[in-house]
């Protein structure tokens, strides 16, 4: 925390003056028609990215020479907030003049670099820079469709945060380097997940294929077999494809490693009867010991904590079943 | 010209309430639960602000009316006493509330389903209103509690508290209502129908920030949720907000007094200027004015986000909301407008105007001139409104 987050921010004060001027006037803002294009020599190009259903969606006009593949003029119309008409604007100026390859190459990243007033400051709020993420998916969309390609080809790795470009290599590398165990040091070290927060978990602005938690939960998981295998060796196996023993090892170790500590501190334990698949779900029979027999919380409270600690650490379809 | 057309937010503190207030920090501020003459100077005004607040909501004197720091306070703590007393111990499972409270009763209602609570989250529908049918179909023998707000902050829109507080009865089913919106704009009692629990604020009827309270039926179980030196009979403990306190009492006093016009000028003015809105093409009201807040019109831009719609509008010194102002940091569709299922392009257009007694109509007048030259000015730049060559497959309806 620290007073910083206390306090909040107000988002507009974060903009930079050029954001703020580019809003008020942009300066590309506009459309190009097929006529208009043909008159200058040029072809016209017409791509969309985003959608108003989820709060942002741009258009952008490119004249390219054919011979040449430069792009001679370059405007844009966009559904969003002031940073995303920003983004698009600035986005539209660094294409001009660049031939369509080398406009490919342009970034989330240096469109914001671009906005800002000085070197060392970000132009918008952390929780904006998605809108710039946007203005160079449609340069994509847009080189796509000039050179007849899918506009996922230009990327060469999958990236999980798009704010920060952070790839899926790199994260399991740092994930696995540094032993990280929470999101919070994955944004200290590689500052995925410090801006619009979609990459995190399941819920965010957007919706994603890998999250962070999932890279987590994923390297949780090799640790875990790794400790239980002979030697240490790397196996990757899920908790469902476990044996049986396999199974109630690893419950046993959630359980030692995260639980069992809790209950003894309220003069409790606990311990575990069997594992049974149920349909897709895997139901762990416990018994409570001491004083966690009887206690109000033991059918609750103490139960969902355990639960929720096997769903994190082992497989979502645990359920947790006193006796 | 500055024009503050959010008064579903906060409200400008009426001058005669900071009046009544002034004397209690310099000259006055004695702690009221001491033994000595300076708390002998802040005691009465204390019972008489209270009396205030009691008359404000017809409560009986043998009811509680607790005063908190804020209606998120009263909120909290009826939930997590219902969690304590009822959800905990095991003599009840189960809470209803509607899909479209306040951030202060979805949070916790989710904080303590994750103890264990279910909760069932009622929808509201085209019109962006709650069913009462729909509370009798989701009670069950195991529900605690109910708790639905009284009018919403986003749309304005009155919710059936009166036959859902008779559903609850009926069914032995205690009964909570957010009435933040209500106070001041509809003529709130508790004596007319079944309500157990009563949240209110200070700050949106013109009195100060930080001072809000929790009403209580008379028998009607609640688990302290500040313990300490017993103040306000235990059930809050903390030293009185002795300006706060007087302060509401004034201004609760004035919000009453206020109604009639509340109910009819400010009506007129919201109606005239919702009507003036209506007429910019491509403009949408989901809520029926009859079944709304007076004061507060939810109107969706086609084509403009909201956030660029605030921007124009704030450049000429207007203040407005994209829906509840406790949001405003997160990058979410008004969550109304996505729970009314409506077209789903119009969810990031919202714009809410909220007006007070303290609205002219040469500020609206100014306000409509205003959005009128940003809406030309918005939908010019907007993708939505742009022109695409003949044969142009719109990539612009495909989600990301």
């Amino acid at each position: 925390m620290g007073i910083d987050s206390l306090v909040g921010g107000t988002i507009w004060d974060e903009y930079s003056n050029k954001v703020a001027d580019l809003m008020n006037n942009p300066k590309n803002m506009g459309e190009i028609t097929t006529e208009q294009a043909e008159e200058m020599g040029g072809k016209l190009i017409v791509a969309d990215f985003g959608a108003e259903s989820c709060g942002d969606a741009v258009r952008l006009y490119w004249v390219v020479n054919p011979n040449t593949d430069v792009i001679m003029d370059s405007k844009f119309k966009s559904f969003g907030c002031g940073t995303a008409i920003a983004s698009s604007d600035t986005m539209a100026e660094l294409c001009k003049y660049k031939t369509v390859q080398e406009a490919v190459k342009i970034t989330n990243i240096d469109v914001e670099l671009a906005m800002r007033d000085t070197p060392d400051v970000p132009s918008v709020p952390p929780q904006k820079m998605h809108c710039s993420v946007m203005a160079y998916d449609v340069i994509k969309k847009a080189a796509g469709q000039y050179m007849n390609v899918d506009m996922e080809s230009f990327e060469e790795e999958v990236i999980v945060c798009e704010c920060a470009r952070v790839s899926l290599s790199t994260l399991k590398e740092v994930i696995r380097l540094n032993d990280l165990t929470t999101v919070e040091q994955i944004t200290d070290y590689t500052k995925a997940g410090a801006f619009c927060k979609s990459c995190i978990r399941p819920g965010g602005h957007e919706a994603k294929d890998i999250y962070l938690v999932d890279l987590l939960h994923e390297y949780n998981q090799e640790k875990l077999l790794a400790g239980s295998t002979l030697g240490g060796a790397e196996v990757t196996i899920s908790f469902a494809k476990m044996s049986i023993v396999q199974k109630l090892k690893a419950v046993e170790k959630v359980i030692d490693d995260n639980i069992r500590q809790m209950l003894i501190m309220d003069g409790g334990d606990m311990e575990v009867l069997d594992i049974k698949e149920n349909g897709e779900n895997f139901d762990i029979y416990i018994r409570y010991l001491g004083a966690c027999n009887g206690c109000a919380s033991a059918d609750t409270g103490t139960l969902f904590a355990i639960e929720n600690i096997l769903k994190e650490k082992l497989d979502t379809n645990i359920r947790v079943l006193p006796i | 010209m500055k024009v503050y057309l959010d008064n579903n937010a906060t409200t400008i503190v009426d001058p005669s309430v900071k009046e009544v207030m002034d004397p209690f920090f310099v000259e006055k501020y004695g702690n009221p639960n001491s033994l000595h003459a300076y708390a002998g100077e802040t005691h009465p005004h204390i019972k008489t602000a209270m009396e205030k607040i009691y008359a404000g909501i017809q409560a009986s004197r043998e009811d509680s009316v607790v005063i908190t720091s804020c209606a998120t306070e009263s909120n909290n703590w009826v939930l997590k006493s219902i969690y304590f007393e009822y959800i905990l111990t095991g003599r009840k499972n189960h809470i209803i509330i509607s899909e479209v409270e306040h951030p202060s009763i979805i949070a916790t209602a989710k904080f303590i389903e994750s103890m264990g609570c279910k909760v069932t989250y009622l929808p509201i529908n085209a019109e962006g209103l709650i069913e009462a049918q729909s509370v009798r179909d989701n009670i069950t023998s195991k529900t605690a509690l109910v708790s639905v707000m009284w009018a919403n902050n986003e749309t304005g829109a009155v919710f059936p508290v009166e036959e859902i507080g008779e559903i609850c009865a009926e069914y032995n089913v205690l009964f909570h209502t957010d009435a933040v919106q209500a106070i001041g704009k509809l003529p709130v009692s508790v004596q007319q129908f079944n309500v157990d629990y009563l949240t209110f604020s200070a700050h949106k009827f013109h009195g100060p920030k930080g001072v809000g309270a929790l009403y209580i039926k008379k028998g009607r179980e609640i688990m302290p949720l500040f313990h300490g030196g017993s103040q306000m009979g235990g059930l809050r403990s903390g030293t009185l907000n002795v300006p706060g306190i007087v302060g509401m009492g004034k201004a609760i006093e004035q919000a009453v007094d206020a109604l009639d016009f509340e109910m009819s000028e400010i009506r007129e003015m919201r109606d005239d200027f919702e009507d003036e809105l209506l007429k910019i093409k491509d403009t949408f009201v989901v809520t029926p004015r009859n079944r709304r807040t007076p004061n507060t019109i939810l109107i969706s831009f086609r084509g403009i986000e909201g956030e660029s719609m605030l921007w124009d509008l704030n450049r000429s010194g207007i203040g407005a909301s994209t829906g509840s102002a406790c949001a405003s940091e997160d990058l979410e569709a008004n969550s109304v407008m996505e729970a009314i299922g409506a077209d789903e392009d119009l969810a990031h257009t919202a714009i809410r105007f909220s007006l007070s007694r303290y609205t002219t109509q040469e500020e609206l007048d100014y306000t409509l001139d205003v959005v009128k030259k940003a809406v030309e000015r918005l939908r010019e730049i907007s993708s939505s409104y742009a022109y695409s060559p003949e044969g142009h497959n719109s990539g612009l309806t495909a989600g990301h």
